[in-house]
């Protein structure tokens, strides 16, 4: 058994699909010699060589281009974008491209490639270099959405992301790099489409990804300890494919949901699972689905501006409690 | 005058190249006459005039090597051998199009024959062209990636980003620019810093300035296939840019009234790569009569691949729901 950090769980997740498959190769900027702007591919270089490790120059379109023309013969890159906010410069490849040449081109091609990318706020970079971006892909079909909330879920989420045959976008929280967990195996797989239980409880159901799913989680240990409010969590792991069976099955334990997104409200993700859940069980809810996000704006950068954009465990200890006890 | 002594094509090679530029032409012909009478919906970008091109580099290409083209793209996907009624049916919406009606005339893709896809928008295959030639050198494989994109495509930041690339990690690709001198509705040269909207961009990527008369099919498959020859043997990649001239419009809506009447005439009359060609054959003693049987036998084959699909049935709605994903479905919770 060791602890391992989120961070170290992706350099170590993308050496263990590399071993596996000679197919995969890694290809970002400053992912080589550097290691990685956050230090999350250190010693890929080293172990595999410039081959398979290729430091790329700052041209994001060029990176995911390349990238989907080597899986479109068979290859499995892993593809990184340093901050989720640059999938701006190069949305065309991802959202005209890569999501729907394999419709268009009527299954002819597969497009079996990762792309890795830190997202989300936290560190104060201001309103580009921190936007939760999981749901502007979220809405491109053909593109397959994982956010892991924790080490073991990057090790066992990228070993499927690699193998999967279609195309993965993998958010990495910049905030949870540095979370640690005993892990006592590392070479695991976990299926895409499986969200996890991250508290068990039966008067209210939370719904988060990525960091806002480790804050619903410290939320529901508060709400247990201190006010007697037995709350489920459920860790997505990934929107697309979504697992709507193992809400469902919550939510008519609980009647009562809540959603907790990094994005600004508008079309953030909760306001589909918001939609499905009115669909699938009007009958079983107690009270309106309610939305946690942050507000409709950019990010701010200063501590107490960002600090208090983004949804944190008091914010959802209280919204639990208005909902369910009307105070 | 030709020089029949020194001549490095041949009769053979020639008469190749005569079929494929006779068989994209009237295969443009023919789309364009099924648009006229609402068989064919959507738009259209034909290539009528360039066919010397997307020709020449049919003949220089080998099977295992991908080709990436524009929405213009009918003429480059023919050009690898992909069927006419596959062309015409997918044009159609029918089912025995290329891919069952599910992509349209803007994205032609043929993998059985090397046709990667056509891109419509602007700039975005040239990166993903260097994705399969990266594949190659990855794989230790010999094939060449060939990427054809128009004159408007070099002003826009992919252009840049792919040929930047290709540069750095000496990739096995050609990039052909067929500079047809109108972006669309605009002269390329009111929009564009340099006289030569590639060949004047490639000292910026240390890559050679190559300028070719893209109508000349002769000197078209010359320069195909050197710089085929140049990638195929490891010594990185190539930018070419092709002279040439669309004989209709933009798009199945433009007139193409923006160019001079005079500018049109002559290039129709004086430089048209079919017509010259076909004297060319002539002035090399080729057969009359061989010539004209090939007219006469693709002239036969697009009729014969009209009739094709014309009787092939329309998709069914059902496939609306197919092949996003690789199982064959498009189910995104469970």
């Amino acid at each position: 058994m060791a602890q391992l950090t989120y961070r170290a769980s992706v350099s170590l997740a993308i050496a263990q699909s590399m071993r596996k498959d000679q197919k995969v190769f890694f290809i970002g900027e400053d992912v080589g010699a550097a290691g990685g702007v956050f230090k999350a591919t250190v010693g890929l270089l080293e172990e595999f060589g410039k081959e398979r490790v290729m430091d790329a120059p700052i041209s994001e379109q060029a990176i995911l281009g390349a990238a989907m023309g080597a899986a479109m013969t068979g290859l499995r890159p892993i593809a990184e974008i340093m901050f989720s906010d640059f999938l701006a410069v190069c949305w065309d490849i991802v959202a005209n491209q890569i999501a729907k040449t394999r419709y268009m081109s009527d299954g002819q091609i597969n497009i079996p490639l990762v792309i890795r990318t830190a997202n989300g706020g936290g560190s104060k970079f201001g309103a580009q270099h921190s936007q939760s971006l999981e749901n502007w892909s979220m809405m491109i079909p053909g593109l397959k959405v994982v956010a892991p909330s924790c080490p073991s879920d990057v090790l066992g989420l990228m070993d499927s992301a690699v193998k999967d045959p279609d195309p993965v976008i993998f958010y990495e929280h910049k905030s949870l790099y540095a979370f640690k967990e005993e892990i006592e195996q590392t070479d695991i797989s976990i299926p895409i489409g499986e969200a996890n239980t991250l508290h068990e409880g039966k008067d209210i159901t939370i719904i988060g990804l990525a960091l806002m799913a480790q804050r619903a989680k410290e939320a529901a240990l508060i709400l247990k300890d201190k006010h007697d409010i037995n709350a489920k969590v459920i860790d997505l792991r990934s929107l697309v494919p979504l697992d709507l069976q193992t809400i469902k099955k919550s939510v008519i334990e609980t009647g009562h949901v809540l959603t907790v997104e990094e994005n600004p409200r508008l079309c953030g993700w909760g306001a589909e699972i918001s939609s499905l859940i009115s669909e699938h069980c009007f009958k079983n809810l107690k009270g309106p689905v309610t939305r946690v996000t942050t507000p409709h704006v950019p990010l701010p950068s200063a501590d107490i501006l960002e600090d208090n954009t983004i949804p944190s465990v008091e914010l959802i200890v209280n919204e639990v409690i208005k909902k369910l006890k009307g105070e | 005058m030709v020089d029949k002594l020194n001549d490095d094509i041949g009769e053979e090679k020639r008469l190749q190249l005569w079929e494929m530029m006779l068989k994209l032409r009237l295969v443009e012909k023919k789309a364009y006459d099924l648009f006229l009478q609402n068989l064919i919906k959507g738009t259209s970008h034909l290539a009528l005039g360039q066919e010397a091109i997307a020709g020449a580099f049919g003949v220089a290409l080998k099977q295992g090597d991908y080709t990436f083209c524009t929405y213009r793209g009918h003429a480059h996907t023919l050009a690898r051998g992909s069927s006419i009624e596959g062309v015409l049916g997918e044009l159609m919406g029918r089912q025995c199009g290329l891919m069952k009606g599910k992509g349209g005339s803007m994205h032609l893709t043929d993998v059985d024959n090397g046709v990667m896809g056509s891109y419509a928008i602007i700039g975005a295959h040239l990166t993903i062209a260097n994705g399969t030639a990266l594949a190659s050198k990855y794989n230790k494989t010999n094939e060449v990636s060939v990427c054809f994109f128009g004159d408007g495509t070099t002003n826009i930041g992919a252009f840049h980003e792919a040929l930047n690339m290709a540069k750095i990690w000496n990739l096995p690709i050609v990039f052909v620019c067929e500079n047809n001198l109108y972006m669309e509705y605009t002269p390329i040269h009111e929009v564009t810093a340099v006289e030569h909207p590639a060949a004047d961009r490639a000292g910026a990527y240390d890559l050679d300035k190559i300028i070719v008369d893209g109508n000349d099919a002769d000197e078209m498959l010359r320069t195909a296939e050197k710089a085929i020859s140049k990638a195929r043997e490891g010594k990185g990649p190539s930018l070419i840019e092709a002279k040439t001239y669309r004989h209709s419009g933009h798009s199945r809506a433009d007139p193409g009234k923006y160019r001079p009447d005079e500018e049109v005439k002559d290039w129709m009359e004086n430089k048209d790569p079919i017509k010259n060609y076909r004297a060319k054959l002539l002035d090399f003693n080729i057969n009359e009569k061989i010539i004209s049987e090939i007219e006469e036998k693709i002239k036969d084959q697009v009729e014969k691949a009209t009739e094709i699909s014309m009787a092939s049935p329309i998709p069914e709605i059902k496939e609306i729901y197919t092949d996003v994903w690789a199982n064959g479905g498009s189910e995104w919770h469970n």
